[in-house]
């Protein structure tokens, strides 16, 4: 019997759901053309939300022309001071609403309350903030004898993992630079992209300069395809990013694409050990490992392989599973069903390659998406468990023996977005992050993320940085 | 060779740990813990028998117009007020620390703390605070560090040694897992982050770094070592973290007055006060509670 369990601690915010979304186009809700609509289900209850609007190639073409003319009558013509002014006011109304917003993300996705309450919703607003201090600044953005130009119409489609948050790190900078915005948030998790809609129309943000068109990959297609579109940023799947590619080689269309990763997280034995694991932990679990650069391949030194598989099996029955609106819960809902047979299929497939799987031993609730937090140890660098990206709660140990050998299995994968390192000793910390082909490498520490600070990849990873002043020259013309 | 610590994410997870949300059932559980686990302390020069035999009855009945309430775990108190709280507490289940080895300081030869802590388990003392010599420790003289603690547990025999590192005083988080890890090579039963004398006491991320100590020290050795935190727990809220870093890091098995402990004079009444809250639904005037 336990003697201090934690009692249900759910967050009694409401969030105000309409029964039905419309697209959002010119700065008006409208029904979409196709006549079709879509449920999004929250995974952690499998129960539906909200009926959305399904955007075809008309709607497209209705928000893409909306935009154009709010670029031309508005957006590019307003002077930066007056453009900063109306992206401070987006930052402040999601910090007014920051509890709405994360119970609203939460419910959509399945991600913990806590990270939306702390991580999500916040950064949303401070990359607002922190764009809006640059609209009338950009001449220092440019290289000497450049001036700042706006692009034109920016097509964005954004994932399912961070939706608010990944939508802010491409609608913040884009609005600075003085484009408008066609805006395509994931299929399972379209919510806060339409609060933001409603607060860009609270905001008296000009009809056009934001729209918000809501589908699948049909829609996004449609939008990358639309040749009056001057930019395409997408974040999501490798795959999918590939094809974006190819159907804007040749166009002119500027782009910019934040894939997927596989990110080598290396301790090494002289390693703070109880921070590194904490570490850890933090990089394959936040969000269910639903992270693009979340730290999905453990290398460890050798010599302290067993003790760090033992402190791992220990911390991770410690972690609460469960409900994502308890403020207590620490692993969420799987976003999708999609998602979760993806994870299943792939965990099956290191238990056939001859990995050993490890799993923290709870309950699952009997409805929703839910995976336990899982790690494989015996892993292989052939393993499929060891090259593919798995994007759930599933992290794959290997060992090295020297510093080069942890860099060469570190590099030895076509994504590059993110790496970690573990070490006691700075100035090895230092001279093994040279060597990682990575864009970000968190050294003693792990998903850390500051408006300031450029992100983005290498490789398979994608290209183009969102952060920072090198995230605004993704929106200016040179 | 002592693992080292991180801050930077040592103070995260404190952090996060500081953040669980701890109601109703959870919090009644927690308060009636925290109550078992306390060792009521008054560690004043102005001390007197009057006043310890005072805060005995209230150890052993903290509100007596509230059902359920358990008697705290112990009393803490200066070695020569020890005979005064053993006549008070006879036949209870109180039990009776004294602090010892020229507390706070610890800066006294070795043979008068060695004289100290007899005298006070000369008078009946069930278990022994001692402070060790953070001058000796941040001089870089860990073993005789060790050898002092070793002394004084040897001369406690099976009375209960608690050590104190004194935290605040020792500097960084690396200096709490060294000292934490000398404390518990050199057999001490518990060990306890401060004497509430100095600016700095008990934090969370102290505890946490403690805990990860014994924890590890458990894991190689199979002996369970205690945690004692103590200076500036004053709320409600932070016991209850304190609470929560116990469980998350070493498991609810050391939720028990034999491997926990909470060093703390006001924070029993603000337990009370958060107790009949949860049970009656409104908060009680500090007058209702019988001051100590």
């Amino acid at each position: 019997m336990a003697i201090f369990e934690y009692a249900p601690a759910p967050e009694t915010t409401k969030a105000a759901i309409r029964e039905q979304y419309g697209l959002f186009i010119d700065g008006k809700w409208t029904a979409p053309r196709t006549g079709q609509y879509f449920d999004t289900v929250n995974p952690a209850t499998e129960e539906p939300l909200a009926r959305i609007a399904y955007a075809g190639e008309e709607d497209v073409e209705r928000a893409v022309r909306a935009a154009r003319k709010a670029y031309d009558k508005y957006w590019r013509k307003m002077r930066p001071a007056d453009r900063a002014k109306y992206i401070y006011r987006i930052a402040r109304a999601i910090t007014e609403r920051s509890r709405e917003l994360a119970v609203l993300e939460t419910m959509d996705g399945g991600k913990p309350i806590k990270e939306s309450r702390d991580f999500d919703v916040p950064l949303s607003a401070a990359h607002f903030f922190y764009y809006a201090g640059w609209a009338d600044k950009l001449e220092w953005a440019m290289r000497a004898g450049e001036e700042p130009k706006p692009i034109g119409v920016a097509g964005q489609i954004v994932p399912w993992n961070f939706p608010l948050l990944m939508a802010a790190w491409k609608l913040a900078p884009a609005l600075a630079c003085g484009n408008t915005i066609v805006l395509k948030p994931a299929e399972t998790t379209p919510l806060t992209a339409l609060a933001l809609a409603q607060i860009a129309a609270e905001v008296d943000l000009p009809p056009g300069v934001l729209n918000v068109v809501t589908g699948d990959g049909g829609t996004g297609a449609a939008l990358v395809g639309h040749e009056d579109v001057d930019k395409i940023a997408f974040t999501g799947s490798t795959e999918v990013g590939k094809a974006i590619q190819r159907s804007t080689a040749g166009t002119g269309k500027r782009l910019t694409l934040e894939l997927g990763g596989k990110a080598a997280h290396i301790v090494f034995a002289d390693a703070p050990m109880n921070q590194a694991i904490e570490g850890v932990v933090n990089g394959i679990y936040f969000n269910q490992g639903h992270v693009c650069c979340a730290g999905s391949r453990l290398l460890v030194e050798e010599s302290a392989h067993e003790e760090i598989v033992v402190r791992l099996t220990d911390r991770i029955q410690t972690l609460r599973l469960g409900n994502p609106l308890d403020k207590n819960t620490d692993v969420g809902a799987i976003n999708s069903k999609m998602q979760l047979d993806k994870i299943k299929e792939l965990v099956g497939s290191g238990v056939d390659e001859g990995a050993t799987l490890v799993q923290q031993s709870c309950v699952l609730p009997e409805r929703g998406y839910f995976f336990p937090a899982s790690f494989f140890t015996n892993v292989q660098q052939s393993h499929r468990i060891a090259r593919e990206e798995i994007f759930g709660p599933v992290l794959s140990i290997l060992t090295f023996r020297t510093p080069e050998e942890a860099v060469e299995k570190a590099n030895n994968t076509p994504y590059g977005l993110s790496a970690g390192i573990w070490t006691d000793k700075g100035s090895k910390n230092m001279y093994i992050a040279q060597y990682l082909r990575a864009g970000v490498v968190w050294c003693n520490t792990f998903n850390q993320f500051d408006p300031s600070s450029p992100f983005g990849g290498y490789r398979e990873s994608g290209f183009g940085r969102e952060g920072g002043v090198h995230g605004l020259r993704e929106y200016l013309a040179h | 060779m002592s693992v080292t610590v991180d801050a930077v994410m040592l103070e995260t997870r404190a952090g996060s740990l500081a953040k669980r949300s701890i109601k109703t059932t959870t919090k009644v559980a927690g308060i009636r813990l925290a109550i078992q686990c306390m060792d009521l302390t008054t560690l004043e020069g102005k001390d007197s028998e009057g006043r310890v035999r005072s805060l005995c009855a209230k150890a052993l009945h903290p509100a007596p117009h509230l059902p359920d309430v358990p008697s705290v775990a112990a009393v803490c108190i200066y070695p020569n007020l020890v005979p005064v709280a053993k006549e008070a507490l006879r036949g209870t289940s109180v039990k009776v620390a004294s602090v010892a080895t020229a507390f706070p300081s610890g800066l006294s030869s070795m043979e008068v703390r060695l004289a100290d802590t007899l005298s006070a388990i000369a008078a009946g003392a069930d278990e022994i605070d001692m402070v060790i010599d953070r001058g000796a420790f941040l001089a870089g003289h860990y073993r005789e560090v060790y050898d002092e603690i070793v002394a004084v547990k040897s001369a406690c025999g099976p009375v209960h040694l608690k050590v104190i590192l004194e935290t605040g005083e020792l500097g960084s988080y690396d200096a709490v897992r060294r000292a934490s890890d000398l404390a518990l090579e050199a057999g001490a039963d518990f060990i306890k982050t401060s004497t509430g004398k100095v600016g700095t006491n008990a934090t969370f991320p102290v505890a946490v770094t403690m805990c990860e100590a014994i924890r590890d020290y458990a894991r190689r050795t199979g002996r369970r070592v205690g945690l004692k935190v103590a200076g500036g727990v004053r709320t409600t809220k932070q016991a209850m973290t304190y609470l929560v870093i116990m469980k998350e890091t070493l498991g609810e098995s050391w939720l028990t007055p034999d491997l926990f402990r909470i060093g703390a004079s006001s924070l029993l009444d603000d337990l009370l006060m958060q107790y009949e809250k949860e049970l009656t639904g409104h908060y009680a005037s500090r007058d209702y509670f019988p001051m100590d």
